[in-house]
């Protein structure tokens, strides 16, 4: 703007406004202006009858089932949820995750992520052998591009560059599997074949 | 009951599972009516979060009526219209007990670096989420609050997550009167953020994005003046010298782990998950902030380590604030500027869909098709 001296110069404690102009501009400018009155300030305040709860602690939720927790946890928490339980190859994965190392540890996440990996093959698989199998078609919803204006909406964008990697994200573990098991195949042919 | 479940990365769909029961004696059951896609699904959807499982159910903002409550909750009745913050939290533990509700220690089993969230992996408890015509609400007399009267049901819902985080993000940001805020990211929680500088006696309000018809509500909804970033070929530079060589006094990351505008940054993160996420945005925050100033950190990073300029920020004495929003103590003050005119929030809601076509909802959302910027799930009638 101005080749201005401002951070050269001590200039005023406070930048001037015109709060008057920022009103009629601004419906509500200025409603919360003393930082001392605002929801979240202090951080902290130690008020444990506000919040509704009626128990020090809470009771415990039945473990109907053995639940997975972090080793940061000296005990299971009164609370939790049991919206996925723990099954097959990716259920081992992300046992040893939660049993062997805590969340400081690189390998307790990287483990998780390939738990996840493992988890989204196996239920695919899974679901080929169900009356519903997965359908990548309907259930990535691309089937809204044309309704949603998909290539107007992407002209001139710059996350097009990698937008393009979506479908190898989706489709990648699968090629990955078929050419494992192409190779395999191969090699057991040829081996057969000596 | 329908719900949403996921399938494994970019793919979801609606299932037939069975409805919710009360697991815990302060549990209740509510019948979902609208729920929304946060942009923190995004993460999820996207394969981002560590344990995140097939089967599981996203949507940790929406709102309902109450179906049913465990023996012990006093404060909720059947019928009641609920709006329900996105946190799980008990009320009574040491962090609950000082305010944190985001950073309960009761709830999450999983982690203790995360508190609970409805629908948003296992990693912070592994609950299943609002995306559905049913949910379990844990400890029903701590998070939900019945909905006022007057309270229109789609602001109520945008109360439970993207309003109550994007002001929450301006309270963080620490702004005095006559402050320049740039805020990082132009979706609901950014333009939440920047409408609410305001009404902390923000002088200037920048919003920086790179999709024109989000700079273009970031003009008209929250009065704010924009920049594409990919129309300059320096942010930082370039947001220096639109504030007379200073930087701003305080910066909002309003875009968090897919950051773009630095390609090798979002496919190392986003796509080949070998950090949490881009750290763009926070990188351009700690960059264009003025020495002494503040960065509130709203975006949301996954667990793993990301390539943060940390000696930025030492050397020029920063402070950086973040949390996840903890919700429900923004409400009471949320609801007058509501009731007021001063903050209105179901302006941003650009698509409705019904439950059914939930893949397509969250594929126009994250390819940021037809305009959008926050979409709602019709779920049921009121
Ligand atoms: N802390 C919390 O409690 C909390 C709550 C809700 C959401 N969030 C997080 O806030 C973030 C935003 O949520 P949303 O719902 O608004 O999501 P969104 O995806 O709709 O918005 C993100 C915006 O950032 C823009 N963007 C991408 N790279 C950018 C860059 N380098 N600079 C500026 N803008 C850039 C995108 O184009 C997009 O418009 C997400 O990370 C979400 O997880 C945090
Ligand atoms: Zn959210
Ligand atoms: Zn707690």
């Amino acid at each position: 703007m101005t080749d201005a001296e401002t951070p050269y110069v001590a200039g005023p404690a406070r930048r001037p406004v015109d709060r008057d102009a920022l009103r009629t501009r601004i419906p509500g400018w200025g409603a919360d202006l003393d930082p001392a009155d605002r929801p979240s300030y202090p951080r902290e305040v130690y008020d444990p009858a506000v919040t509704g709860a009626h128990w020090d602690l809470p009771e415990a939720q039945p473990e109907l089932r053995p639940r997975e927790r972090s080793v940061e946890h000296a005990r299971l928490t009164p609370v939790f949820g049991t919206s996925a339980p723990l099954h097959g190859a990716s259920g081992a994965v992300r046992r040893l995750a939660y049993r062997r190392f805590s969340e400081g540890r690189a390998a307790h996440w990287f483990l998780l992520l390939l738990g996840d990996r493992v988890d989204a093959v196996e239920s695919h698989v899974r679901s080929l052998a169900s009356r519903r199998p997965d359908d990548p078609v309907t259930e990535t919803g691309v089937l809204a591009e044309a309704r949603a204006h998909g290539i107007a909406s992407r002209r001139g964008r710059v996350d097009v560059r990698h937008q393009v990697l979506d479908p190898v994200v989706v489709a990648g573990p699968w090629v990955a599997a078929v050419g494992a098991g192409a190779w395999a195949v191969r090699a057991l042919v040829r081996r057969a074949r000596r | 009951m329908r719900a949403m479940t996921y399938r494994g990365p970019y793919k979801v769909r609606v299932d037939e599972k069975p409805e919710p029961v009360i697991e815990h004696p302060n549990d209740a059951v509510v019948r979902v009516t609208r729920a929304a896609i946060c942009g923190s699904d995004l993460h999820l959807y996207h394969g981002m979060m560590p344990d995140t499982r097939v089967g599981h159910t996203f949507g940790h903002e929406f709102v309902g009526v109450v179906e049913e409550v465990g023996p012990s909750v006093r404060n909720l009745s059947v019928g009641d219209r609920v709006m329900v913050p996105f946190n799980i939290y008990c009320g009574s533990c040491f962090f609950c007990a000082r305010g944190l509700y985001s950073n309960c220690h009761n709830v999450n089993p999983n982690a203790t670096a995360v508190g609970g969230i409805y629908g948003y992996s296992h990693t912070t408890g592994g609950y299943d989420g609002g995306q559905a015509q049913y949910v379990r609400v844990p400890f029903a007399d701590v998070g939900p609050s019945v909905v006022p009267d007057w309270l229109h049901p789609e602001d109520a819902l945008l109360c439970t997550d993207a309003l109550a985080t994007g002001y929450f993000g301006a309270q963080l940001a620490e702004i005095a009167e006559g402050d320049v805020v740039v805020v990082l990211g132009a979706g609901p929680v950014g333009l939440f953020a920047a409408r609410s500088a305001w009404l902390m006696g923000a002088s200037r309000v920048i919003v920086v994005d790179h999709l024109d018809y989000r700079l273009a509500k970031a003009r008209e909804f929250a009065f704010a003046e924009t920049l594409n970033f990919t129309e300059v070929d320096d942010v930082v530079l370039h947001l220096k010298k639109a504030t007379d060589w200073l930087g701003a006094d305080r910066v909002i990351d309003a875009v968090g782990a897919e950051a773009d505008g630095n390609l090798l940054q979002h496919v190392t993160g986003a796509k080949l998950k070998l950090q949490a996420g881009s750290p763009v945005a926070l990188n351009w925050a700690i960059d264009a902030v003025r020495k002494g100033g503040t960065v509130s950190v709203m975006g949301a990073y996954g667990p793993l380590f990301t390539s943060v300029k940390f000696g930025d920020a030492v050397n020029k004495g920063l402070t950086l604030r973040m949390n996840q929003a903890p919700v429900k103590r923004q409400w009471p003050r949320l609801l007058e500027h509501v009731r007021a005119g001063y903050l209105t929030p179901r302006d941003i809601v650009t698509h409705r869909v019904p439950l059914e076509d939930v893949a397509e909802g969250y594929h126009i959302f994250s390819a940021k098709l037809d305009g959008c910027i926050k979409p709602v799930i019709v779920v049921d009638e009121d």
